[in-house]
C-alpha cells in the first residue's frame, strides 16, 4: 500500500524551473520536456500514474469491504462449527457450560443481560448527554462554554478501562446505600426488587451507570456539535416571534438537531453494547435469566467473552465466537437502524450532510 | 393598532464597542420609515434595538429609551419575549424553520402564544398568508417543507409568519437584499399594503427602494472605521432625495459619497 | 387584508408581570429548609438524598410562582433552564470524580522506577514493578496498527472523495466504514483469533493485537480524512488541472498537502482511540510481566492490560499498581489529543471552519 510516487519521472511541477532567463524559448523548452508538443505523448506519465494511484485508492477500498466480508464469514465458519457441538438451544438456553459434558451453551441470558445494561445506560445518558449539550451551546456565558467544550471532549477520549477501574472500586461501595434505598421505595416495580438485600451491588444496574458515565461525554461531544450548527438565523425567528427561550430551543434547534441526536444515541448505544472491560470489572457474571436489575446477577455477551476466553479451547473458544457474532449482528442491526432513521429524516431536516 | 416609536438618546455596544451613538428620532405609526447608509454605519444594529433582539448576541447591550406609544421597552418590567411578540421582525435571508410545513411556519408564532384551536389557527394562516399575497401560490401544498419554496416565496413565507402574532410593527432588515428582482418588487408590493395595518421599518442598501417605497427616509452615517454610526437627518422621502439639509446626505445619495 | 388585525387572541401588553429578581433565592432558602425538615424528620441518614429532595423542592416551588405570576411560558422555560443546570451539574460529579481518584490514587504510585522497570519477579503482594513493559507493548503495537491503518485508510478516503463519488462501490465502501466504525472491539479481537490465531495457527504475539487494533483505527481514519478532504476547494483541483497536471499528482500534491494538517489530526484521534482498547489486547497479546521488544514473537503487555492485570490481582499493591497505570494511559491519551489539535489549529487549512 505504498504510494506510487517514486514510479515516474519527476515532471511534475507545473511550471518550468529551469533557467528562467526569457520567457518565450523557455516555454518551448520546457514542453517537450513534458511531451506537451504532442497531445497523446503528454498523458503517459499521468495516465499510468493516474492508473496506479485510482488502482491503490480503489483497492483499499475494497479491501476494507473484504476485512469487513471478512469478519462476517470467519465468526459465522466458527460460529456454525461451536453451534453444531451445542446440546442446548443456542438462543434460548442460558447457561454456558463449555467445559463440562455435554458441552451446553446458549445467549439468551448474556443477550438479555447486554441489552438490559444498555438500555439503563442509554435512559440515563441520553436525556444528561442532551442537557449538558444544551448547557454548552445555548445557556453557558460563552467564555466557559468553549472550555467546557473542550473538556467534554477530553473527556471523549478517556479510555473504558479507567471507567472500569473507577466503577470497580469507587462507585460500587458507593452504590449499597442507593440500591438499599431503590429497593425499599421501588421494589414494587418488580426491576428494582433485590432478592438479596444488601449484597455487593456488583449488579447489571451498577454496570449500566458506569456505562452511563462512559458514553455521556460522547454523545454530548457530538450533539454539542449539532446545536452549534443550528443556523442563527433559525433561532433569531424563533425569538423575535416572541418565543422564549426554551421555546426557541424546542421550535429551532431540537427539530434541526433531531437526526444528529439519534445518531449521536446510537453511537453511544453501541459503545454501550461493545464495551467489555468496564463490565467485566465491575459486573459479578452469572449466566442466569434475572430480571431484578439490582441484583448481582446476569452477565453481557462481552464480559462472557473476556472472562472465558482464558480457560477456554476448541469448541470454548467457537462458543465465544458464536456469541460475538451474535454481538457484531446486534451492532449492524443498531447502527443501520440509525442510518435510516437519518436517511428518512434528511429531507426535511433541511441539514446538507 | 399600529403604534407609534419614540426613540431618545440610544447607545447600542457590543461588549465595549459601541456601534450606535445617541439616535433619536420619531417614526410614524402607518408609515414606511427606511433606513439607509453605508455598510457597518450601524442602521441594523439600531433596528434590532426596537425589539430588543440586540441584546440576543452575547455581550450585546443597550442604553436609552425606546418609547412605543407610551411604553418604554426597556423599562423595568418590561418582558423582552412580549416585545418582540409586539414589534415583528423579518429578516436579511429567508429563514423559514426547515422542519416545519409551510403552515407550520406560518402557525408557529401562535402556536408559542398558546393558540391551539385549530379553526383559529387556520384562519390566521389563510389570513396571514393571503396578507404576505402568498396564498394563491401555496394554498394546495400547505403541508409541503417551507424549505422548498423560491427564494421570493420564502421571504414572503417569512413575513406571513411575522403578521400572524399581529404585530403593531414591523421590522424589516434588507428584506429584499438576497431576492432577484421581480420577487422583490412582490415584496415592495406588499410592503405598500401592510403600511395601512403596521408601522414598517425597512433598513434597504438599495437607494431607489427605499426611495419607491418609503414615506420618510432616515440616513445613517459614521464617522470613521472603528467610529460608531450616527444617525445624519430623518426626514420625508421626497425631501431627503431631492433636497436634504446635510451636505453628506446629498453626497450619499447621488453616489459621491466618500 | 383589512380584516387581518382582528380576532386578537393575544395579549398586547408588554409588561408581562415578572418574578422579582430575589424571588428565586427566597425559594432556594424555603426549598432547602423544607428539606432539612423532611430529612430530619422522616429521619433520613443520607445527605444527598436531603440535596436531591431540595433540588426538586426548588424546582417545583419555582415553577408554581412562576406560573402563578408569570404565566405558563416563562414557567416552563424556567423548569427547562433548571433541567439544563441540574444535568449539568449531575454529570460534572462523576467525570470530576472518575478524573480525580485516578489523579490522587496514581500520583502515588508514579516515580522513575514505576515508569523504568517491569513486573518481573514482583509478587503481587509486593510494592514496587512498574509498567516499562507496558509502555514498550503499547507503543509498538499502536505504531504498527497506525502503519498499517493509515495508509490504507486516508487511500479509501481519497478514492470516496476523488474517484469514486457516488459510484455503487463508493456508496458501498461508505456504508460499511459506518458499519465499521460501530464493530466491537472485542467482536474485531475475534476475528484476528479465529483468523490470525486459530486458522493461520500463528502465536499470540502484539501483532495480532496491532491487527485488530488497526481495524479498529481505520474506519476513524477514513471517516476523519474524508472530511478534510472534502474541505479542500474545488477551485484548487481545477487550477492544479487546468495547468495540465495529473490527477493523481494533483491529489498528492495539492490536495492532500492541503489537508494535512486536518489528516494528521485525525490520526492521531484515531491513535488515542486505540491506545486505551484492552479487550483485544487482552485475546490475542495475551499479556506478560516481563519485557519483550519483539511484537512478532511471545505475548506482550499494553498500559490498558496492565491497568486490567493488576486490578484483577486484587490486592491492595497491585490495585495501587492499577491506578497508577490508569494514570499513565491518560496521561498519554492527553497528550496525544492535545498534540493533535495543537496540529489542527496550527495547520489549519485557510478558509476552513475554525
Amino acid at each position: 500500500m505504498e504510494t506510487p510516487r517514486d514510479t515516474s519521472a519527476p515532471p511534475s511541477d507545473p511550471q518550468p524551473s529551469k533557467g528562467s532567463q526569457s520567457a518565450a524559448p523557455n516555454l518551448a523548452g520546457s514542453s517537450p520536456q513534458r511531451g506537451g508538443s504532442s497531445l497523446s505523448d503528454s498523458g503517459r506519465t499521468g495516465r499510468r500514474g493516474d492508473a496506479i494511484f485510482k488502482f491503490a485508492s480503489s483497492g483499499s477500498g475494497v479491501a476494507l469491504l473484504v476485512i469487513m466480508a471478512a469478519i462476517a464469514a470467519f465468526l459465522t465458519v466458527r460460529a456454525v462449527s461451536a453451534i453444531s457441538a451445542d446440546h442446548g438451544n443456542f438462543l434460548t438456553t442460558s447457561d454456558w457450560q463449555t467445559q463440562a459434558d455435554p458441552i451446553t451453551f446458549g445467549i439468551a441470558a448474556i443477550a438479555l443481560g447486554t441489552l438490559i445494561s444498555a438500555v439503563v445506560a442509554m435512559v440515563i445518558a441520553v436525556p444528561v448527554a442532551l442537557g449538558i449539550a444544551l448547557f454548552i451551546s445555548h445557556y453557558a456565558p460563552r467564555r466557559i462554554a468553549q472550555a467546557l467544550g473542550y473538556v467534554v471532549d477530553l473527556l471523549a477520549a478517556v479510555p473504558s478501562i479507567v471507567f472500569g477501574l473507577w466503577g470497580a472500586l469507587f462507585l460500587v461501595p458507593h452504590m449499597i446505600g442507593v440500591n438499599a434505598w431503590l429497593n425499599q421505595y421501588f421494589g414494587w416495580t418488580y426491576i428494582f426488587h433485590q432478592n438479596e438485600p444488601g449484597t455487593q451491588p456488583r449488579s447489571l444496574f451498577t454496570v449500566g451507570i458506569v456505562l452511563a458515565i462512559m458514553i455521556l461525554p460522547i454523545i454530548t461531544a457530538v450533539s454539542r456539535e449539532i446545536f452549534l450548527q443550528v443556523p442563527r438565523a433559525h433561532e433569531e425567528a424563533a425569538l423575535a416571534l416572541g418565543a422564549t427561550r426554551w421555546e426557541m430551543i424546542r421550535t429551532a434547534v431540537i427539530p434541526f438537531g433531531r437526526s444528529g441526536i439519534i445518531s449521536a444515541s446510537m453511537l453511544g448505544l453501541g459503545r454501550a453494547l461493545g464495551e467489555t472491560m468496564a463490565v467485566a470489572t465491575v459486573l459479578s457474571p452469572s449466566y442466569v435469566i434475572n430480571l431484578h436489575i439490582l441484583d448481582p446477577a446476569g452477565s453481557t455477551i462481552a464480559q462472557t467473552i473476556a472472562n472465558q476466553f482464558g480457560e477456554s479451547q476448541g469448541t470454548g473458544r467457537d462458543a465465544l465466537i458464536a456469541a460475538g457474532l451474535v454481538l457484531f449482528v446486534i451492532t449492524l442491526l443498531v447502527n443501520g437502524a440509525a442510518r435510516l432513521i437519518i436517511a428518512r429524516r434528511k429531507e426535511y431536516s433541511g441539514a446538507d450532510a | 393598532m399600529a403604534k407609534r416609536i419614540d426613540v431618545s438618546g440610544l447607545n447600542a455596544y457590543y461588549s465595549n464597542f459601541r456601534a450606535v451613538e445617541d439616535i433619536s428620532m420619531t417614526i410614524e405609526p402607518r408609515t414606511v420609515t427606511a433606513f439607509i447608509g453605508p455598510s457597518g454605519c450601524g442602521k441594523s444594529t439600531f433596528l434590532r434595538t426596537l425589539n430588543r433582539m440586540h441584546e440576543v448576541i452575547p455581550g450585546a447591550r443597550v442604553e436609552g429609551k425606546v418609547m412605543l406609544d407610551d411604553e418604554n421597552l426597556y423599562g423595568a418590567n418590561i418582558d423582552p419575549v412580549a416585545v418582540r411578540r409586539t414589534v415583528g421582525m423579518v429578516f436579511q435571508r429567508p429563514n423559514p424553520f426547515p422542519t416545519m410545513s409551510i403552515k407550520e411556519n406560518v402557525a408557529a408564532g401562535l402556536k408559542l402564544n398558546g393558540v391551539r384551536n385549530k379553526k383559529v389557527v387556520d384562519e390566521a394562516v389563510e389570513r396571514s398568508l393571503r396578507g404576505a399575497n402568498l396564498w394563491n401560490e401555496v394554498k394546495d401544498r400547505l403541508d409541503k417543507p417551507g424549505a422548498g419554496l423560491s427564494g421570493g416565496q420564502q421571504q414572503r413565507l417569512c413575513i406571513a409568519r411575522a403578521i400572524a402574532v399581529e404585530p403593531r410593527v414591523l421590522l424589516m432588515d434588507e428584506p429584499c437584499s438576497a431576492l432577484d428582482p421581480i420577487s422583490t418588487l412582490a415584496i415592495e408590493d406588499l410592503i405598500g399594503q401592510l403600511k395601512e395595518q403596521f408601522t414598517i421599518v425597512i433598513v434597504t442598501h438599495n437607494m431607489q427602494q427605499a426611495a419607491r417605497v418609503s414615506d420618510r427616509t432616515a440616513f445613517f452615517n459614521l464617522a470613521g472605521v472603528g467610529q460608531p454610526g450616527r444617525l445624519i437627518e430623518i426626514d420625508s422621502t421626497e425631501k431627503i432625495f431631492s433636497n436634504p439639509s446635510v451636505q453628506a446626505t446629498e453626497d450619499y445619495i447621488s453616489g459621491r459619497f466618500g | 387584508m383589512s380584516s387581518l388585525a382582528t380576532t386578537s387572541q393575544l395579549s398586547s401588553s408588554l409588561t408581562e408581570r415578572r418574578l422579582p429578581r430575589w424571588m428565586p433565592a427566597v425559594n432556594l432558602a424555603l426549598a432547602v429548609l423544607l428539606a432539612v425538615a423532611i430529612g430530619a424528620g422522616f429521619n433520613l441518614s443520607s445527605k444527598p438524598q436531603w440535596l436531591l429532595i431540595a433540588a426538586i423542592l426548588y424546582v417545583v416551588i419555582q415553577y408554581v410562582t412562576s406560573a402563578v405570576v408569570e404565566g405558563r411560558r416563562h414557567a416552563k422555560n424556567y423548569v427547562a433552564t433548571s433541567l439544563v443546570w441540574v444535568a449539568f451539574l449531575l454529570a460534572l460529579l462523576p467525570l470530576i470524580s472518575v478524573l480525580w481518584m485516578t489523579i490522587s490514587k496514581g500520583i502515588g504510585v508514579i516515580n522513575a522506577n514505576f515508569l523504568t522497570h517491569s513486573m518481573n519477579g514482583v509478587a503481587i503482594n509486593q510494592e514496587g514493578g512498574g509498567l516499562y513493559h507496558a509502555l514498550i507493548g503499547t507503543l509498538e503495537q499502536v505504531a504498527i496498527a497506525s502503519l498499517l491503518a493509515a495508509p490504507i485508510g486516508i487511500l479509501t478516503a481519497v478514492y470516496l472523495v476523488e474517484y469514486g463519488r457516488g459510484n455503487k462501490l463508493s456508496k458501498a465502501v461508505s456504508f460499511f466504514v459506518d458499519v465499521m466504525t460501530g464493530v466491537p472491539s472485542i467482536v474485531a479481537g475475534l476475528f484476528i483469533l479465529s483468523f490470525w490465531i486459530i486458522i493461520l495457527n500463528m502465536p499470540f504475539t502484539g501483532f495480532a493485537g496491532a491487527l485488530a487494533l488497526a481495524i479498529l483505527m481505520l474506519p476513524v481514519v477514513v471517516r476523519s480524512t474524508e472530511e478534510m478532504l472534502k474541505l479542500v476547494p474545488n477551485e484548487l483541483r481545477e487550477a492544479s488541472l487546468a495547468l495540465g497536471v495529473p490527477k493523481w499528482l494533483t491529489i498528492t500534491r495539492v490536495v492532500l498537502p492541503t489537508a494535512l494538517g486536518g489528516i494528521v489530526t485525525g490520526v492521531m484521534l484515531a491513535v488515542a482511540r486505540i491506545v486505551g482498547e484492552t479487550a483485544p489486547i487482552l485475546m490475542l497479546v495475551f499479556g506478560a510481566d516481563t519485557i519483550n521488544m519483539d511484537p512478532f514473537n511471545n505475548p506482550q503487555s499494553s498500559l490498558p492490560l496492565f491497568v486490567w492485570t493488576e486490578y484483577s490481582r486484587g490486592t491492595d499493591q497491585s490495585q495501587a499498581r492499577a491506578w497508577g497505570g490508569a494514570l499513565v494511559l491518560i496521561a498519554v491519551v492527553m497528550i496525544l489529543n492535545l498534540v493533535a489539535r495543537g496540529i489542527a489549529r496550527w495547520k489549519a487549512p485557510k478558509g476552513a471552519t475554525r
